[in-house]
C-alpha cells in the first residue's frame, strides 16, 4: 500500500473508533450478530452503562 | 534556536504589532523540545516505561471496554476526548492581559505541568487495570483522597455546566441567527437519531456527515430567519429565557434515551470540532495574521474590564485546559487507559494529546488577539462596568488608550448580522469575531463574515451543549450511584422515579449557577469562571498528589519534583486565588467585599445577589478545605514512607509479559 493509501487507512481507523464504529464491529463480533436495528439498540444500551457515563471534558 | 528566537521576540518585541506565527514557531519549537527531551526523561527514569509489560488492553482483553488498539487511533480518540471548548474560552478571556502572559503560561504550563499530569496519570492507570483516579487516591493515598476526588469532581462539573451555559446564553442572547441555527441542531439530532436507530444502524461517520450538511443549511437558514421580522421576533430572545430553555434542554437531556438525542449531538459535535480546529490550524497558517493585540496591557494591574484580578494568580486559573487542566486526569483514568496496548505508547498519547490540546489554546489567542484591542474589549466587558449605551461604553474603552467608536462597532455587527457586539460577554463572541476574520481572510473576504461568524458561533455553541448534556447525565450516575448506597433504588439507572429526581437536582445545581451569572450585572463570568477555573485546577492538584504519592511509594523519591513542582505551583496559584476570590477588598475581587457593598447600597435585588456571594464563598472554601485535607494525607503518606515508617508499597496489578514483544522478536 501506498504512503498515501497507509495515512488515509489510518485515519479512517481513527474516525472509526472515535465514532464508534468499530466497537459497533466488535460488539457484533462478540455477540454473533448481525448488524440490525435489534443489534444497535442492544449496542447502544451496553455503551450506555461504559462510555457514555464518561465525563467529557471541558 | 528557531524556538529561541520566537520565544524571545514575543517576550521582548514591545511597541510593534507582531505576526502570529512568532507564536505558532515558538509553540511548535517548545512543544517539540519537551515531547523529545522531557517527557523521554520521564519515561525513561521516572516511570521506566516497560516494554514487555502487558497492558491491561491486552490481558483483560473483552472486545468491549479493554481492547488493544493502534496507538494512533487511540491518540486521536484520547484527543477527541479532552479536547473540550476550555482551551477556546480560556486565552480569549485572558487575552485582556495581552498576549504574552497567557502564551507563556500555556506553553510551559504545558510542558511542565498538563502534558505531564495527564502522562503519568494514564500510565498509573495502565498499571492498575484502568483504574479511575477516586480509586487510585482511595488506594494509593488513603480513604479521604478518594472522598475528596469524588467531591472534587462532581462540583467541578455542576461549576463547569454552570459557566458554560451563561457562555452558551452570552453568546445568543438576541441573536436571532444564532438562535435559530442552535435550536435547529436538536431536530438534526434527533434525525441522526432516527436514521442510527431505524435506517442504518452504526453508520455513525455516514449519519454525522449527513447532520454536518444539514447544520450548514441551519447556518444559510439562520441569515434567513433573522431578516425574516416574524420569524426573528420568535428567535431574539433575553438571557433569562435562554437561560430558560437551556436548563430545560438539560434536563431533557439527562431524561431521554440516549440514542435520540445525547449521542448523535455529541457524534455530530466531534464531527464538527475536529473539522473546524483543523481548518482553523489551516486559516492561521494561510493568512499568518497580525496580532493587534499588545504584548502587555494596563489591566496586568488587576482592574480588567474582562474580569478583576492581576496576573498572578488569575492568568493561571483562567487558562486551564490549554494549560494544565484536572478533567483531563479523569480521561487518563477512564477509557484511554483500556485501549492502551503498549506501556511505551502512554508517552505518545498522554504527553503527545496534551501538545495538540495546548496548540489550541495557541490558536484560540491567536483569534482573539487579531481582534483590534478596542473591538476586543467592546465585546468582551460587561454592561456593568463599561456603560449599556454603545456611545458611553466607546469613550470609556478609548479612555483606557484602545480606541474604539459606536459606529466601528455597529459597523462590525451589521458585517457579521448581529444586532450589536457591545457587552457581549463570556468569550464566545470575540473568538467568533477573530475565527471569521482569520476564515473570511482565507475564502470568501467579507462578504461571507457573516456566515463564517455564525459558523464560529454553532461550533462553539454545539459543542458547548454537548459537553453541557453528556456532563448532566455523568452527574446524574454519579449522583445516582451515591444515592445507591443509601437507598438500593435510587441508584437503579433504569428506575424513572430516579432518573427524573436526581436530573433534576443536576439541573438545579448547575442552573442556579446559570440564573445566578444571567442576572449578575457585571455579567457573570467575572465570578463564575475563575471559580471554575479553580476547581478545575484543585482537581489537578488531587490528580498530583495522587501521582506524586506513587512516584515515591515506587522508590523514585529523588525524581518526585517532575510531580512536586507542578503541584506546588497549583496549590500556590489555586490556593492565593481563592484567598482573592473571598477575601479580597475590591469588590470587583471578593465576594465577601462585594456582598458588602450591596448591603450598602440596599436595592431591590440586593438580597439575592448577596446570597449568591455567600454561596460562592462557601463553595470556594468547601472545596478549598477538601484539597488540603487531600495534601496533608499525602503529606503524610509522603513522610511515612519516606522515614521508613511505613513500606512503600504500590497498588499495580502483577507483571505480565505482553505478546506483543514475543510477537516483534518471533
Amino acid at each position: 500500500m501506498s504512503r498515501i493509501g497507509r495515512i488515509t487507512s489510518l485515519l479512517m481507523a481513527v474516525l472509526r473508533e472515535i465514532f464508534d464504529e468499530s466497537a459497533y464491529q466488535r460488539f457484533l463480533a462478540l455477540s454473533g450478530m448481525a448488524s440490525s436495528r435489534g443489534a444497535y439498540a442492544r449496542f447502544m444500551r451496553e455503551r450506555e452503562g461504559t462510555k457514555l457515563r464518561a465525563p467529557r471534558c471541558c | 534556536m528557531a524556538g529561541l528566537l520566537a520565544v524571545a521576540t514575543i517576550a521582548l518585541h514591545r511597541g510593534e504589532q507582531i505576526n502570529a506565527m512568532w507564536l505558532v514557531v515558538a509553540a511548535v519549537c517548545t512543544y517539540a523540545l519537551g515531547y523529545r527531551f522531557y517527557s523521554k526523561f520521564i519515561a525513561a527514569k521516572v516511570l521506566a516505561l516497560d516494554a514487555l509489560r502487558a497492558t491491561p488492553a491486552e490481558r483483560l482483553e473483552n472486545g468491549r471496554d479493554f481492547v488493544p488498539t493502534n496507538k494512533w487511533v487511540v491518540f486521536g480518540h484520547h484527543f477527541a476526548a479532552i479536547a473540550g471548548p476550555g482551551p477556546l474560552v480560556g486565552p480569549v478571556l485572558a487575552a485582556q492581559f495581552g498576549y504574552l502572559p497567557g502564551t507563556l503560561w500555556v506553553l510551559a504550563g504545558a510542558v511542565f505541568g498538563g502534558c505531564v499530569q495527564d502522562f503519568v496519570i494514564l500510565l498509573f492507570s495502565v498499571r492498575r487495570d484502568g483504574k479511575s483516579l477516586t480509586k487510585m487516591a482511595k488506594e494509593e493515598v488513603g480513604r479521604v483522597g478518594g472522598f475528596v476526588a469524588y467531591v472534587a469532581v462532581i462540583s467541578i462539573i455542576v461549576i463547569l455546566l454552570g459557566v458554560a451555559a451563561l457562555i452558551v446564553v452570552n453568546a445568543l442572547k438576541s441573536s436571532p441567527w444564532g438562535t435559530f441555527t442552535i435550536a435547529m441542531t436538536i431536530p438534526i439530532a434527533l434525525l441522526m437519531g432516527i436514521y442510527l436507530r431505524r435506517l442504518r444502524p452504526g453508520k455513525v461517520m455516514e449519519a454525522s456527515a449527513l447532520g454536518f450538511i444539514l447544520i450548514l443549511l441551519a447556518i444559510w437558514g439562520g441569515q434567513w430567519a433573522s431578516q425574516n421580522p416574524a420569524v426573528a421576533h420568535y428567535f431574539t430572545l433575553t438571557a433569562p429565557t435562554l437561560a430558560i430553555l437551556i436548563i430545560a434542554y438539560g434536563f431533557a437531556a439527562s431524561a431521554l434515551p440516549v440514542w435520540l438525542l445525547l449521542a448523535p449531538r455529541d457524534y455530530l459535535s466531534t464531527f464538527v470540532k475536529l473539522g473546524t480546529i483543523a481548518l482553523l490550524a489551516l486559516g492561521i497558517i494561510a493568512i499568518r495574521p497580525t496580532l493587534h493585540m499588545p504584548a502587555l496591557t494596563r489591566f496586568i494591574d488587576g482592574s480588567g474590564p474582562v474580569f478583576a484580578g492581576k496576573i498572578f494568580p488569575f492568568a493561571f486559573i483562567t487558562i486551564a485546559c490549554g494549560a494544565i487542566s484536572g478533567f483531563h486526569s479523569l480521561i487518563s483514568s477512564g477509557t484511554t487507559p483500556k485501549l492502551i496496548s503498549r506501556e511505551i505508547e502512554t508517552r505518545m498519547v498522554g504527553y503527545g494529546a496534551m501538545i495538540a490540546e495546548s496548540m489550541v489554546a495557541i490558536m484560540a489567542m491567536i483569534a482573539a488577539c487579531v481582534l483590534q484591542p478596542g473591538t476586543y474589549f467592546a465585546i468582551n466587558s460587561p454592561a456593568g462596568i463599561v456603560g449599556a449605551a454603545p456611545e458611553t461604553a466607546a469613550a470609556t474603552i478609548s479612555s483606557w488608550g484602545f480606541p474604539v467608536t459606536a459606529v466601528e462597532m455597529q459597523s462590525l455587527a451589521h458585517v457579521v448580522g448581529e444586532q450589536t457586539l457591545f457587552n457581549r460577554t463570556g468569550g464566545a463572541p470575540a473568538f467568533a469575531v477573530g475565527m471569521a476574520h482569520i476564515f473570511s481572510n482565507s475564502l470568501g473576504g467579507q462578504a461571507v463574515m457573516a456566515l463564517w461568524y455564525h459558523f464560529a458561533i454553532m461550533f462553539e455553541a454545539l459543542f458547548i451543549l454537548t459537553v453541557l448534556d453528556a456532563g448532566t447525565r455523568v452527574g446524574r450516575f454519579m449522583v445516582q450511584d451515591a444515592l445507591g448506597h443509601i437507598w438500593e433504588p435510587a441508584g437503579r439507572t433504569s428506575w424513572y422515579p430516579s432518573i427524573l429526581g436526581t436530573s433534576a437536582l443536576i439541573v438545579g445545581a448547575w442552573g442556579y449557577f446559570l440564573w445566578q451569572g444571567v442576572r449578575d450585572p457585571l455579567g457573570g463570568i467575572n465570578s463564575l469562571w475563575p471559580l471554575f477555573g479553580i476547581s478545575n485546577q484543585l482537581l489537578a492538584t488531587v490528580a498530583l498528589c495522587v501521582a506524586t504519592t506513587i512516584v515515591i511509594k515506587m522508590g523514585k523519591a529523588r525524581y518526585a519534583p517532575v510531580t512536586l513542582v507542578p503541584l506546588a505551583w497549583l496549590v500556590s496559584v489555586t490556593f492565593t486565588a481563592s484567598y482573592h476570590k473571598v477575601f479580597d477588598r475590591n469588590p470587583r475581587i471578593g465576594f465577601l467585599a462585594h456582598a458588602q457593598q450591596l448591603g450598602a447600597s440596599a436595592g431591590s435585588t440586593s438580597g439575592r445577589l448577596i446570597f449568591n456571594d455567600r454561596l460562592d464563598t462557601l463553595v470556594t472554601g468547601v472545596l478549598i478545605i477538601m484539597v488540603a485535607l487531600i495534601l496533608v494525607e499525602s503529606a503524610l503518606e509522603w513522610i511515612r514512607v519516606l522515614s521508613g515508617r511505613k513500606q512503600a508499597e504500590v497498588q499495580e496489578a502483577p507483571f505480565v509479559t505482553t505478546r506483543f514483544a514475543m510477537e516483534e522478536q518471533a
